[in-house]
């Protein structure tokens, strides 16, 4: 008997083996949205890692809060409005546009467009008009450019 | 003992450097020559005695001596040999002794392989070699010293970070450090030349391959780091910009201008200023970096433990070390005069905006690492700049630099046609659009990045076959050779150029593929469930119990199958490392050329089951792959002739150097 | 003006010279609170010492208090914990405690050994008051005045310097008002 219902047990495992694994989160779509979301938000508590990566509790506390938040229809801006009420811009990897960050989003921009200009400006002034070669002196040119390169010694070169 | 010994070495090699730091640059300025011939011998004692004191505290961590208080704090006797001995370098002030180790290496490099330099200027650049010597020196024997006692000792030690225990520890260091250290020989040319007043092509060709290798060795250096977080951390990332990631990444742009800017210098005579500059700026940064990271200032993962004391200490070497550079670059620059004129579409000109674009990008990531610094400096509040912030502005930045790769290595020197260009371009071109609509489209989606990434990196791989045709279509020209006698013809360094502009592409094309077609699955799996993802079936045969030297794990035995064809088993284990008690996911990739496949154990549920981790990740390696073909290109670009034919001459005083000899040998 | 340009590197280096000496003396994991001036967060909890009792913030209103946040697995917490005390002897102002994600038990407990210096403690099992007060780690300890507004935020354990210093002269302008 008892082998019998030992033998019922063994072929009930054997049954429910080898079956596709459920996704770990009750709503795979929404938890998406949340890692997606939390990949731009800090983890407050860590030495700088997002609250998607973060095992620390506050970090897993929060990550509760804002699939209770996405469950209850809340969009993201209003998530991380929510966030940056508690716990200030801090929290937000992508630093907002304010007055005090213009600087920071913009800097590289004006940094490029300034250095384009000076480029500009000074590819201008030192612009070269190249003399051109006649067929003896391109002839000769070509010589000792296969001469460079097939491996003839250098020259001396002059000493510092 | 042995400690004691080390930290005796430390002091000698001290004295030494202080010697060195002045008596040749003296002699230099004096003219005397024997003052200056103790460049050479000082730099290799100095290297002896750093040499010993590193062995005697690598010795320490060896042989677990638990009365040195770094080795208490950083090792463990259970932790195995290859750890023990990288732990070496795995606190503040063990890695600061690499570093020093590293610049002793360098000077003696320099002092070995610089016969063909004259006598003044070895003497100056070993100086200022020296100088930075000294000051590393100090800072290590009076604010953090390796050697210092733990009486009693310690029963035995609190174990290296878990985090380090592992191969990466033992190459990423002192890779990144050769790269770093390996600036401060440029910088040291750099400041030789302004000091001696004389910059021009000759200096450029013998600073140009101690530049290149360090360049190479930080590329490999960032590479190792990146592929080590990538495998370590659990979740497949592989570069977060985190502070102290951008610490090493503004030195690499900052060499990047430096080198070609360097091969201006070299081939034109022009663009010294700029590349001067671009040499003090790029050990400036390196220099940065170092007090970014042990100072507190920034917060990271990365991080060292942190003591204002040293904050204070370095950031006092920095602004002298810095500061005079940049001062007497204020000073002298305007006497070293300019180049040869270009036209504004020439090779010149095209280097001259990759000069400033790559100085832009690597401005961008400083603002960008600093600004909340700088914020809450100003009481303006506290903010975070992370990776949102950094993919927003790099890629931009980068896009034209990336596509100027196309045309500057085409273009011909001093002065080129656009249409010209254009019309030999075409090819290149018309396949890279091609293949930025189809094969995103063919892999399952289309976005403009997406796009974007592919047209760049396939415009420079495409590119630099043109590039190559029409070189190997000139050398047959000119010699009349079959096309096999005229591969070897090309020089080492136009190979080199054409190996890391195709590590670019190969690098964008990875980055591009893996972010925009990764397949990520988290699963709830008992032991028997399977998970697809990417086309294959991840099935989890059993879990085991397992015993490291140092933890204990859970082993997951999965196996992989792609239809019916058996693709491999993958071991991932979540270990606790019984000294910290720290736990630890340590995932299984298994590496193929076109895609990874990465699982990881999440937490163990009721019932026996785990959250696991399955991705997919297309083309991840290509990453590390573009990365390293880069540095090989940058490797073998060093060995070219030109250099090994300069070590043989002499250095008389020859007269004028003949211009523009080589038309376009990179 | 041609040579000026050279000493461009050398000025910007010293300005960001001087933000980095600056940034040595600042705390950059410190996050300042956004609530400040603004009215202290809404709650209803229950009381440690009996939990069939709710206590809500607008019962408070009409005096300044302190809102320390502790728990018994707090080790930090053990350092303020005497000042607390002595302070709450004092009765210049009512301390009232958050026992944050914490066991009641344990709570009760650790109050027991310790000493209890709040006039009231109420638990905060899961945190979630704690994460509207944007609480990060603790202690962290408020002043709210009369009309219950956040006046104050210190973040880490409260020493006596910081009591003599900061807290107690904001608790005495705020009562006088």
């Amino acid at each position: 008997m008892r082998r019998l219902l030992l033998g019922l047990l063994y072929l009930a495992t054997g049954l429910t083996l080898a079956k596709e694994a459920p996704p770990a989160a009750d709503d795979p779509v929404l938890e998406q949205r949340l890692m997606h979301l939390a990949a731009e938000l800090r983890c407050l508590v860590c030495q700088n890692e997002t609250l998607a990566d973060s095992r620390a509790d506050l970090a897993a506390d929060l990550r509760s809060q804002i699939r209770d938040q996405m469950k209850a229809g809340r969009s993201d801006q209003e998530i991380t409005a929510w966030l940056t009420q508690r716990y200030g811009d801090f929290v937000l990897y992508r630093p907002p546009v304010r007055s005090t960050t213009v600087l920071l989003w913009f800097g590289p921009f004006v940094l490029l467009v300034a250095g384009m200009a000076w480029l500009l400006v000074y590819l201008q002034r030192r612009r070269a008009v190249v003399p051109q070669l006649s067929a003896d002196e391109h002839a000769r040119a070509q010589a000792l450019l296969r001469d460079a390169d097939s491996g003839a010694p250098e020259p001396d070169r002059p000493g510092a | 003992m042995i400690p004691e010994l080390g930290h005796f070495a430390l002091i000698v090699a001290l004295c030494i450097a202080c010697v060195q730091a002045v008596v040749p640059l003296m002699g230099a300025q004096r003219g005397d020559p024997a003052w200056m011939a103790l460049a050479r011998p000082a730099a290799q004692g100095q290297f002896v005695f750093i040499a010993i004191a590193f062995g005697c505290l690598a010795w320490s961590f060896v042989s677990n001596d638990f009365s040195v208080l770094n080795v208490a704090n950083n090792s463990n006797s259970t932790l195995p040999l290859r750890y023990r001995f990288a732990a070496t370098w795995g606190s503040h002030e063990g890695s600061l002794l690499l570093w020093v180790f590293m610049l002793s290496l360098w000077m003696t490099a320099v002092s070995v392989f610089s016969r063909h330099l004259p006598a003044p200027m070895v003497a100056r650049i070993l100086s200022v070699m020296a100088m930075v010597s000294v000051g590393f020196l100090l800072f290590l024997l009076f604010t953090s010293n390796p050697f210092e006692r733990l009486l009693p000792p310690a029963a035995d030690g609190r174990d290296l970070n878990p985090l380090l225990q592992d191969p990466g520890m033992v190459v990423h260091p002192p890779m990144l450090y050769m790269g770093y250290v390996g600036f401060s020989v440029a910088f040291a040319f750099a400041v030789a030349a302004l000091i001696g007043g004389r910059l021009d092509a000759t200096w450029a060709r013998w600073s140009r391959p101690w530049t290149t290798m360090a360049w190479a060795f930080l590329t490999v250096g960032i590479a190792l780091g990146s592929g080590w977080a990538y495998y370590v951390l659990g979740w497949g990332g592989w570069w977060f910009w985190d502070p102290v990631e951008n610490a090493s990444f503004m030195p690499w742009l900052a060499g990047t201008a430096l080198i070609h800017s360097l091969a201006v210098t070299e081939k034109r005579g022009g663009f010294k200023i700029w590349t001067v500059l671009l040499a003090i700026i790029a050990f400036s940064l390196s220099l940065l970096g170092t007090f970014l990271v042990r100072s507190g200032v920034l917060t990271s993962v990365h991080a060292f433990a942190t003591d204002p004391r040293r904050g204070v200490f370095i950031l006092a070497f920095l602004a002298i070390v810095i500061g005079s550079s940049l001062a007497l670059f204020a000073w002298r620059a305007p006497r070293v005069g300019l180049g040869g004129a270009f036209a504004l579409v020439s090779r010149e000109s095209a280097l001259l905006v990759n000069n400033v674009l790559l100085l832009v990008a690597a401005a961008a990531v400083l603002l960008g690492t600093l600004y909340p610094l700088f914020l809450d400096a100003l009481g303006l509040g506290k903010i975070s700049v992370g990776p949102p912030y950094f993919e927003s502005v790099f890629v931009p930045l980068m896009t034209p630099a990336v596509f100027l790769m196309g045309i500057g290595p085409l273009a011909r020197w001093k002065q080129d046609a656009p249409l010209d260009l254009l019309v030999r371009l075409k090819w290149a071109f018309g396949v890279a659009v091609v293949t930025a609509i189809l094969l995103p489209l063919s892999l399952g989606r289309w976005t403009p990045l997406l796009g974007l990434g592919v047209l760049l990196a396939i415009w420079v791989i495409g590119s630099g076959f043109v590039n190559l045709r029409e070189r190997l279509v000139q050398v047959r020209a000119a010699g009349g050779v079959t096309v096999l006698r005229a591969l070897p013809q090309l020089p080492r360094g136009y190979w080199g150029m054409l190996l890391a502009h195709f590590g670019v592409g190969v690098f964008i094309l990875g980055v591009t593929l893996v972010r925009g077609y990764e397949v990520e699955k988290d699963v709830r799996m008992n032991v028997g469930d399977t998970v697809a993802a990417g086309g294959y079936q991840f099935r989890l045969d059993g879990l085991s119990e397992v015993k490291g030297p140092n933890y204990e794990a859970t082993r997951g035995l999965f196996s992989v199958t792609r239809g019916t064809r058996a693709v491999a088993t993958l071991n991932p284990e979540k270990r606790l490392y019984t000294v910290q008690q720290m736990p630890m996911t340590i995932a299984a990739i298994d590496t193929g050329l076109t895609r990874d496949l990465y699982l990881s154990l999440g937490e163990p549920l009721r019932g026996g089951a785990w959250v696991v981790r399955v991705y997919h990740k297309p083309f991840v390696d290509w990453i590390w792959g573009g990365a390293f073909l880069m540095a090989l290109g940058g490797l073998i670009a060093l060995t070219d002739r030109r250099y090994r034919l300069a070590r043989r001459e002499r250095a008389p005083d020859a007269g004028p150097m003949p211009a523009a000899a080589t038309q376009g040998t990179q | 003006m041609k040579s000026l340009r050279f000493i461009l590197p050398l000025l910007v280096f010293a300005v960001l010279l001087v933000f980095l000496w600056t940034g040595l003396s600042l705390k950059p994991h410190e996050i300042p609170s956004p609530l400040i001036d603004k009215p202290a967060p809404a709650f209803e909890l229950a009381r440690l010492d009996d939990p069939t009792r709710i206590v809500s913030e607008r019962q408070l209103r009409g005096q300044v208090w302190l809102l320390n946040v502790w728990a018994s697995w707090c080790v930090s917490c053990m350092q303020e914990h005497p000042v607390l005390v002595e302070l709450a002897k004092t009765g210049v102002v009512p301390i009232y405690g958050l026992d944050y994600k914490d066991k009641r038990a344990d709570a009760l407990a650790w109050l027991g050994k310790h000493g209890n210096p709040y006039t009231v403690s109420i638990s905060d099992p899961e945190g979630r008051v704690g994460i509207d007060y944007g609480v990060y780690g603790v202690p962290e300890t408020y002043v709210i005045d009369k009309a219950g507004v956040i006046r104050y935020k210190q973040i880490g354990p409260v020493t006596p310097e910081l009591l003599s210093e900061a807290i107690l002269p904001l608790v005495r302008k705020l009562q006088a008002s």
